[in-house]
């Protein structure tokens, strides 16, 4: 295509050589990649119909394997918990993350360091913080420990051991992990408000205030979807934090559905079941994950059509 | 404006951002004072406190001598690990999403959106839906059990964000460059290697910092795929709590901590500002 001259007098073959490597460095690596998703999650889906124990096994359990997660109690206290953290973290996050950055937004002194500090827990490993979060949290050594030093001795922390609180504690250490994602997002979404429309507000005899309220917090809320979304995903496949801080524990009361299909398929070799458990949290993920795609997808055809 | 910065609504702002930068900091404050402190010291006490005699041996300790599973080698063998996994991996899975990403917006070819497509549905398929092929297929070929296989895992996955960043990067640069050069007859490597190359450093300082920000700090797959002394750091951390549950040495512990931390910190330190553009690529998507 790039020689028509050379092309027309050699055999295509040797063309075809001629580009191979390019070919090679292009092709590989996608179709490596795409092939691993479909197969991948074709497979996974297939293991979740298999009466599969120790080993994948073929054979056809229909839903067996889904009704007997479902059924189990691992399952049901790690799905309520789901519904508990992910609102409960979602929403902390997104008010905590706009609280920040409309302070930062009013031009105040420091920004840069401030919004370092503010961001700062995201370059660390989930493992990292619920390790950490372990101790501070623990009544033996961490701040109950410190206020019972101090002379405080009525204060009472004890959430990370106690069954009806400890999910709570891994709120706190998400929110601390990662309200500075959502803050960045609603900093940039502010900051890249039409300077003409606050002109206009303000003409219109708005004060400060209301100009903010009115004008410029309506146009975040696309980003507010975003923010939301990204947000539930982390919160629906949350792993690493929880094996950290709490292990699923005290019991399993702060068992989420990541640790289940871990549990199930690494430690009683549940195949079968692991596989349903995983495909179970992907639905939950889906429910997410369409409307939002439904919501770009309109989005985008609204912005072609204006 | 100069009286307005004294007005008790700014005094109110500042205190509010500095009461939340306060809270921020603090887990980090205490484990770095805890790093400096000794264990009896904390265990007489709390976690939270001032270090008295400033405890470096905990960082020696922490880096070459505490024993998980009977191995007393500190964390150095899986700070190794885990940068034996990371570099590798992210040096590939950039190059090659660079690679792709150009081909897919400059190039383009048949097929080109429909596999780009599904490489970006990688960002959202949940581990736990691999976890089991990845098992199988890494037996098969033999690296169950050994940082090559992580590094396979890694590059593959990465693909979908690398070949993601880059594409919508690549995708503003005019067309016509590429024609230009294409009627001039260069051909697809001399391209990517004369022109947009020199064009990417961008977003490849993007890339590799993202790519290598979350293999640094994943778990899962270090957790499930190695043990023992093939475990990256993070599965290590994990371990050494197990390790010493009965026994807690917390400030060897912190030191620990600090140490696997490190890298990412110092990255996010330094390079901030792409780490944030990443950050907020990965999420638009």
């Amino acid at each position: 295509m790039s020689n028509v001259v050379s092309t027309a007098t050699r055999p295509a073959t040797s063309e075809m050589m001629r580009r191979l490597p390019e070919y090679l460095m292009i092709w590989v690596p996608l179709l490596l990649s795409a092939a691993h998703l479909i197969s991948f999650s074709i497979w996974t889906i297939w293991i979740s119909f298999t009466p599969s124990t120790l080993v994948p096994v073929s054979g056809w359990v229909g839903l067996r394997n889904y009704n007997s997660v479902l059924a189990s109690r691992n399952w049901q206290i790690a799905f309520d918990n789901l519904l508990l953290f992910g609102i409960a973290f979602v929403l902390l996050s997104l008010i905590t993350g706009l609280l920040l950055a409309i302070l930062l937004d009013q031009r105040i002194r420091g920004e840069n360091v401030l919004r370092t500090i503010f961001l700062y827990p995201l370059a660390v490993s989930f493992v990292v913080t619920g390790t950490v979060w372990s101790w501070l949290l623990n009544p033996g050594i961490g701040i109950e420990k410190l206020a019972h030093d101090l002379g405080w001795s009525t204060f009472h922390f004890d959430w990370l051991v106690n069954r009806d609180m400890a999910i709570w504690t891994i709120v706190i250490a998400a929110i601390w992990q990662s309200s500075g994602f959502a803050m960045a997002l609603f900093l940039a979404g502010l900051r890249s408000v039409d300077a003409d429309i606050i002109r206009a507000a303000q003409i219109d005899g708005a004060g400060p205030i209301r100009t903010y309220l009115r004008v410029i917090l309506p146009t975040l809320w696309p980003i507010t979807i975003t923010v939301v979304v990204v947000q539930l995903q982390f919160a629906i496949s949350a792993f690493d934090l929880v094996r950290a801080l709490t292990n699923g524990g005290p019991g399993i009361a702060t068992q989420l559905p990541a640790l289940v299909v871990y549990d199930l398929m690494f430690q009683r070799s549940q195949l079968g079941r692991g596989a349903a458990a995983a495909v179970l949290m992907l639905l939950i993920l889906l429910a997410v994950l369409l409307p939002y795609a439904a919501w770009r997808y309109v989005q985008r055809r609204q912005a072609t059509h204006a | 404006m100069r009286d307005r910065s004294f007005a008790p609504s700014r005094i109110l702002i500042y205190l509010v951002v500095t009461l939340f930068a306060a809270a921020y900091l603090a887990p980090l404050v205490v484990v770095v004072l805890n790093s400096l402190r000794t264990n009896e010291e904390i265990a007489q006490g709390s976690m939270i406190g001032w270090p008295q005699h400033m405890a470096w041996s905990n960082y020696l300790t922490a880096w070459s001598g505490f024993c998980i599973a009977e191995t007393c080698a500190g964390i150095r063998p899986y700070m190794l690990n885990s940068a034996l996994v990371t570099i590798p991996a992210t040096i590939f899975s950039t190059l090659l999403g660079a690679v792709a990403g150009y081909a897919v917006s400059l190039w383009r070819f048949r097929g080109d959106n429909w596999i780009y497509g599904i490489v970006t549905l990688g960002l959202f398929l949940p581990q736990q839906m691999r976890l089991l092929p990845w098992t199988i297929v890494l037996r098969d070929i033999g690296l169950i059990n050994t940082l090559s296989g992580l590094v396979l895992i890694h590059t593959i996955q990465g693909l979908s964000f690398t070949v993601l960043f880059c594409r919508n990067y690549y995708i503003a640069i005019p067309h016509e460059l590429i024609r230009a050069a294409r009627i001039d007859g260069a051909g697809f490597f001399r391209i990517f290697w004369r022109i947009i190359l020199p064009l990417s450093a961008p977003i490849l300082i993007v890339t590799v910092i993202w790519q290598f920000t979350h293999i640094w700090n994943e778990f899962l797959y270090g957790v499930t795929f190695t043990t023992g002394q093939q475990q990256p750091v993070t599965a290590a951390l994990i371990a050494l709590s197990a390790a010493v549950a009965d026994i807690p040495q917390h400030g060897v512990q912190s030191a620990a901590v600090i140490i696997a931390a490190l890298p990412t910190l110092l990255i996010y330190l330094f390079g901030g500002r792409y780490f944030v553009r990443g950050l907020t690529a990965g999420a638009v998507k």
